[in-house]
C-alpha cells in the first residue's frame, strides 16, 4: 500500500491528475481551441459529404452573408465580457435601416452624411442604456430588453411598410465586390466586418479600455478598488455595442437595399449564440473575439450545409445551433468547475 | 523618523444603519514611518481605511494630505493623490494575468500608437515581483497561483506605484514567514525613502518588529497613539481589549492520549500530485496539530481525510472499520467536519444572515425533514455569537457586512454547532484578534475534553505548541514526523524546516 507513488516534478497545480493539467495547460485558451476544432471538423466532415462545400467562394460567402452578424457579435462580445448582455442589437439594426431609408429616400439626404449619423445614433442609444445600467445599478437584461422594444417600436412608428432603397450610392456599394482572383470576391459589408473584427481585437488586447473590460468582467468590486474607470468602461461598452449594431444596420441596408421595421428579428439571439459558441463565458471576464469569429462562421456553416443539401428543412439550422449551445454550456461548466479546484 | 505629517485624519465618524462603526477617530501618518493600526475584530480598522481611500464617504471629520484638505471620492481618486492601498480581502481580478493585475491602470504605452507595450509591462511586473523575491511567470492568470502568491501580487501592485502613503490592511494573514520577511524588507526600503506606511495586523510580534508608532482603536473609537518603544505588549493588548488581559497558556492538562481509542486511522493515505502516502491517527478527545509551511500538504491531507479529493492510495478507518469516501457527504455522515481555509470562496455565504450561516451545516446534517424551528435557530445563533464574541448588529445581519475576523468566527461557529466527532480546522484563527483567538482556543479545548477529536491546522508554531496534545508536521507533501504536545517551539521549527 505504501509503495511510493510516481510523483512528477513539482507541478504548478499539484492536486490535479495529469489529464486535467494537460487540458488546463493554458486553460484560458481551451474553449477557443474547442471552437476552432469544431469548425475545422465540421468543414472537413461537410466537405466529405457534400462536394460543393470546399470551394473558396463558399467559404468567403460565410463572411458575405454573415457580415452584419459578425459586426454585432463583436460588440456583443465586449458586453458579455463585462458580464452584461445586450438584447437591443437586432432592433437597432431595424431602426437603422428604417431611418436611413427614410432620410435618404424620402428626404433626399446625402448618404455620406446619413451613415455617420446612424453610427452616432447607435452609440448614443447604447450609451444611454449603459448609463441606466451603471448609474442606477439596473439589470442589463431588463434595460436592454426595454431598449429592444423601444427601438423596434420607434421603427414601426416611422414606417410600417418596407421602404426600398434606390439611391445610387447605396446601390453601387451593394454591388461593389473586391475581387480576390480566381473568381473569388468579397462584398463591402464583408470587408467592413473583417475590419471591425480586427479593430475589436486591437481594442481588446492593446488598449487600456479593452483590459478594463476584462477586469470588470473578472470582478467589478476589485476593478473599482484597483482604481480602474469602472463607470466609463461599462457605459462605453454599451455605446460600442450600439455603434456596432448601427454599423451592422448600415451593412444590412447594403445587403437588403431596404429599410423595414421587421428586419433582423431575433438577431440578438444569433449574436449571443455565436459569442457563447465562440467560447466566451456569459459570466464575463473570459473569452476572445477570435472565438466569436469562429462562432459566427460555425453558425454560417450550418446554414450553408443545409442549403447545399437542399432536402433538409431550414429548421435544422435552429436544431443544430440549439444542440451546440447545450454542448458549449456543458463544456463551460466543466471548465469552470476545473478552474475552481484550488491549488 | 521625521515629524512631518503626511496624512492627517481627525474627527472621523461613520455610521452604518445608525450603528457607529467609527466615532471621532484621529490618525496621523508621518513621512518615513511605519504606523500600526491596531484593534480587535470589528474595531473599525478596515472602515477607517475605506474612508481614507474614498471607498466609503465619512459622515464626519476631515482628512488632510500634507496640510491640504482632501476628500477622495473613489479609490482611483485616492491613487491619484498618492495613496496606494492593499485592502483586507484580496482585491484583484483572478481572470487577468499577474502582470496585468500589477500594472492595470498605468500600463507602459508605445510611443506613437499609445497602445499597451506588453513586453515592457511584463518586464516591469517581473522586476517588481523579483523585488519581493518571487520569480514567477507573470503572464499566467492570477487564479493559477495559490492565495499567498495572490496576496504578494496585491502588495506588489501597491508598492510599485510611487505613492506618498502606503496602506496595508492585514497583508500578512496568509503569508509565510519568508514572505513576511521579504515584505518587511521592502517596507523598510520604502520607509527610508520617506513613505508613510499604515500597517494592520493581528500578529503582535510583527508590530514590534517593524512599526514605529501605533494607533489603537476600540469599538470604533480612538484609544490613543503611542510610540512602539514606549508601549509594552501587555499595555497594547489592554488598550485594544479595554481591560487587563493576560496571555495565558491554555490550561492543557495531561491528556491520557495513549489510552483513548483511535477515532480515525489513516494508513498510507495519499494522492498522486497531492500528498505522499501518510499514516495518521487521531484519538478521541485529543487535539492533533498539523504544522508545516504553506503548500507543505497540510490542506491537501485534510481534504483527503474529508473526501473532498479522492485518495488513490491507502485506507481510512473510523472506529476500526475501513471506509472509503466517495464524497464529503459520507465523511459528514460519520461525524467528520472540515472548516476550510478560504473563507471567502468556501466558507461564508455573504448574502445570508449570521443566523442562517451558523445553522447551515447543522440543518444540512439533520436533513430537511427535521427542520429547525426559528426559535431553535435563534437560540443556537445567539449562543454562538456570545460564545465566540461575534461582533454584529444582530443575528439577522448579512454576514458580508461583518468585519473580516468576525466572518471567520461565523464559519467556525457553523462547524462547532454540528458537534462533530472529528473537527478539522484549517487555519481557523487567520485574521482573528489575539483575545478572541485565546477564547476560541479554550472553547476548542473544552469540546475536546468532552470527547471530540480535533485536527488543528496552523502555520503559527506558538499556537500549535500551546493547544495541541500532539503535533504532526508536514514537509514537502509528506509527514516529516510527530511531536508530543508541549514540545519547544524550536523542536517544531526544526521539524518544519527539516533541520532536525
Ligand atoms: N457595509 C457595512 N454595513 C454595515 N456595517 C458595517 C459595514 N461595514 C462595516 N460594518 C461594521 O463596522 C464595524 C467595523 O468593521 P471593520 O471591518 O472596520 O473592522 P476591523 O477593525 O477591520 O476588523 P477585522 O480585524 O475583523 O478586520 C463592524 O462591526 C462591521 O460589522
Ligand atoms: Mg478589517
Amino acid at each position: 500500500m505504501s509503495a511510493p507513488l510516481p510523483l512528477t516534478a513539482p507541478a504548478p497545480r499539484p492536486t490535479m491528475p495529469r489529464w486535467r493539467a494537460l487540458l488546463l495547460f493554458d486553460s484560458k485558451y481551451t474553449p477557443l481551441a474547442i471552437t476552432i476544432a469544431l469548425f475545422v471538423s465540421m468543414t472537413v466532415a461537410g466537405g466529405i459529404v457534400y462536394d460543393g462545400l470546399l470551394q473558396p467562394q463558399i467559404f468567403l460567402n460565410l463572411f458575405v452573408d454573415n457580415a452584419f452578424l459578425l459586426i454585432v457579435a463583436v460588440g456583443m462580445t465586449f458586453v458579455i465580457l463585462t458580464g452584461g448582455i445586450d438584447l437591443s442589437v437586432g432592433s437597432v439594426i431595424a431602426l437603422t435601416t428604417v431611418v436611413s431609408a427614410v432620410l435618404v429616400e424620402h428626404h433626399g439626404w446625402n448618404p455620406w452624411l446619413v451613415m455617420p449619423l446612424m453610427l452616432l445614433m447607435g452609440a448614443a442609444f447604447g450609451g444611454a442604456m449603459g448609463l441606466l445600467i451603471q448609474r442606477f445599478r439596473l439589470q442589463p437584461f431588463v434595460v436592454t430588453l426595454g431598449g429592444m422594444f423601444l427601438a423596434r417600436g420607434i421603427s414601426f412608428l416611422i414606417s410600417v411598410d418596407s421602404i426600398s432603397i434606390t439611391n445610387p450610392v447605396y446601390m453601387s456599394i451593394a454591388e461593389a465586390r473586391l475581387s480576390l482572383g480566381g473568381g473569388c470576391s468579397l462584398s463591402v459589408g464583408a470587408l467592413l466586418s473583417i475590419g471591425v473584427l480586427l479593430a475589436g481585437i486591437w481594442l481588446a488586447h492593446a488598449t487600456a479600455f479593452g483590459r478594463s473590460i476584462y477586469a470588470l468582467g473578472g470582478s467589478e468590486a476589485s476593478a473599482r478598488l484597483m482604481g480602474l474607470p469602472v463607470a466609463a468602461t461599462q457605459i462605453g461598452v454599451y455605446a460600442l455595442s450600439g455603434a456596432c449594431s448601427a454599423l451592422a444596420g448600415i451593412v444590412y441596408t447594403f445587403y437588403m437595399l431596404s429599410g423595414y421595421s421587421l428586419h433582423a428579428q431575433g438577431l440578438e439571439l444569433d449574436a449571443i449564440a455565436a459569442v457563447v459558441v465562440g467560447g466566451t463565458l456569459l459570466t464575463g471576464g473570459s473569452g476572445y473575439l477570435v472565438g466569436t469569429l469562429f462562432g459566427v462562421l460555425i453558425l454560417g456553416l450550418i446554414q450553408t450545409i443545409i442549403t447545399i443539401d437542399g432536402t433538409l428543412s431550414s429548421w435544422w439550422t435552429k436544431i443544430v445551433i440549439g444542440g451546440l449551445l447545450f454542448l458549449f454550456c456543458l463544456l463551460q461548466r466543466l471548465f469552470a468547475g476545473l478552474r475552481r479546484t484550488r491549488v | 523618523m521625521s515629524d512631518t505629517a503626511i496624512l492627517q485624519a481627525s474627527g472621523i465618524g461613520k455610521r452604518y444603519a445608525g450603528v457607529a462603526a467609527l466615532h471621532d477617530v484621529q490618525l496621523t501618518l508621518r513621512a518615513g514611518e511605519v504606523h500600526a493600526l491596531m484593534g480587535q475584530n470589528g474595531a473599525g480598522k478596515s472602515t477607517l481605511i475605506k474612508v481614507l481611500t474614498g471607498v466609503v464617504a465619512p459622515d464626519d471629520g476631515t482628512i488632510a494630505l500634507v496640510g491640504e484638505p482632501i476628500a477622495p471620492r473613489s479609490p482611483a481618486d485616492a491613487q491619484r493623490l498618492g495613496i496606494s492601498t492593499v485592502y483586507q480581502e484580496v482585491n484583484l481580478c483572478p481572470n487577468l494575468s499577474v502582470a496585468e493585475n500589477i500594472c492595470a491602470g498605468r500600463f507602459a504605452r508605445r510611443r506613437w500608437t499609445r497602445t499597451i507595450h506588453w513586453s515592457r509591462v511584463h518586464e516591469e511586473a517581473a522586476a517588481i515581483m523579483r523585488r519581493l523575491d518571487l520569480d514567477i511567470d507573470v503572464t499566467r492568470s492570477l487564479s493559477s497561483y495559490p492565495v499567498a502568491i495572490q496576496q504578494m501580487v496585491a502588495i506588489a501592485r501597491a508598492v510599485s506605484v510611487s505613492a506618498r502613503v502606503l496602506i496595508l490592511d492585514e497583508p500578512t494573514s496568509s503569508l509565510d514567514e519568508d514572505e513576511v520577511r521579504q515584505l518587511f524588507a521592502v517596507m523598510r526600503t520604502l520607509r527610508e525613502q520617506g513613505m508613510a506606511i499604515l500597517f494592520v495586523t493581528h500578529f503582535l510580534d510583527q508590530v514590534y518588529a517593524i512599526c514605529d508608532r501605533i494607533t489603537v482603536l476600540r469599538n470604533g473609537g480612538f484609544v490613543g497613539e503611542y510610540r512602539t518603544s514606549e508601549l509594552p505588549q501587555a499595555a497594547l493588548i489592554s488598550a485594544m481589549v479595554g481591560r487587563e488581559f493576560a496571555l495565558t497558556g491554555t490550561d492543557r492538562q495531561a491528556v491520557p492520549t495513549g489510552e483513548a481509542a483511535p477515532l480515525l486511522t489513516a494508513q498510507g493515505l495519499g494522492r498522486r500530485g497531492g500528498v505522499w502516502p501518510t499514516d495518521l491517527q487521531i484519538r478521541r478527545g485529543e487535539v492533533l496539530g498539523l504544522g508545516g509551511l504553506l503548500g507543505s500538504g497540510r490542506t491537501e491531507l485534510a481534504r483527503l481525510l474529508f473526501g473532498l479529493d479522492p485518495a488513490d492510495a491507502g485506507v481510512i478507518a473510523i472506529d476500526g472499520d475501513e471506509r472509503r469516501w466517495r464524497a464529503p457527504a459520507e465523511a459528514i455522515a460519520h461525524g467528520i467536519a472540515l472548516c476550510p481555509e478560504e473563507r471567502k470562496t468556501e466558507g461564508i455565504v455573504a448574502e445570508l444572515s449570521v443566523r442562517e450561516n451558523i445553522v447551515l451545516a447543522l440543518q444540512a446534517r439533520l436533513g430537511l425533514r427535521r427542520y429547525l424551528s426559528r426559535a431553535q435557530q435563534n437560540e443556537i445563533a445567539q449562543r454562538f455569537v456570545e460564545l465566540l464574541g461575534i461582533k454584529t448588529a444582530s443575528i439577522e445581519t448579512p454576514v458580508g457586512l461583518l468585519s473580516g475576523g468576525n466572518q471567520q468566527k461565523v464559519v467556525l461557529a457553523r462547524w462547532l454547532v454540528t458537534e462533530p466527532r472529528l473537527l478539522m480546522l484549517d487555519e481557523p484563527t487567520r485574521g482573528i484578534d489575539i483575545a478572541a483567538k485565546q477564547e476560541i482556543m479554550s472553547e476548542i479545548l473544552k469540546l475536546a475534553r468532552q470527547g471530540m477529536a480535533v485536527l488543528f491546522i496552523s502555520a503559527e508554531i506558538d499556537e500549535l505548541v500551546r493547544v495541541c496534545d500532539r503535533i504532526a508536521v508536514m514537509r514537502e507533501r509528506r509527514k516529516a514526523g510527530e511531536l508530543v504536545g508541549g514540545s519547544s517551539e524550536h523542536a517544531v521549527l526544526d521539524l518544519i524546516a527539516g533541520t532536525a
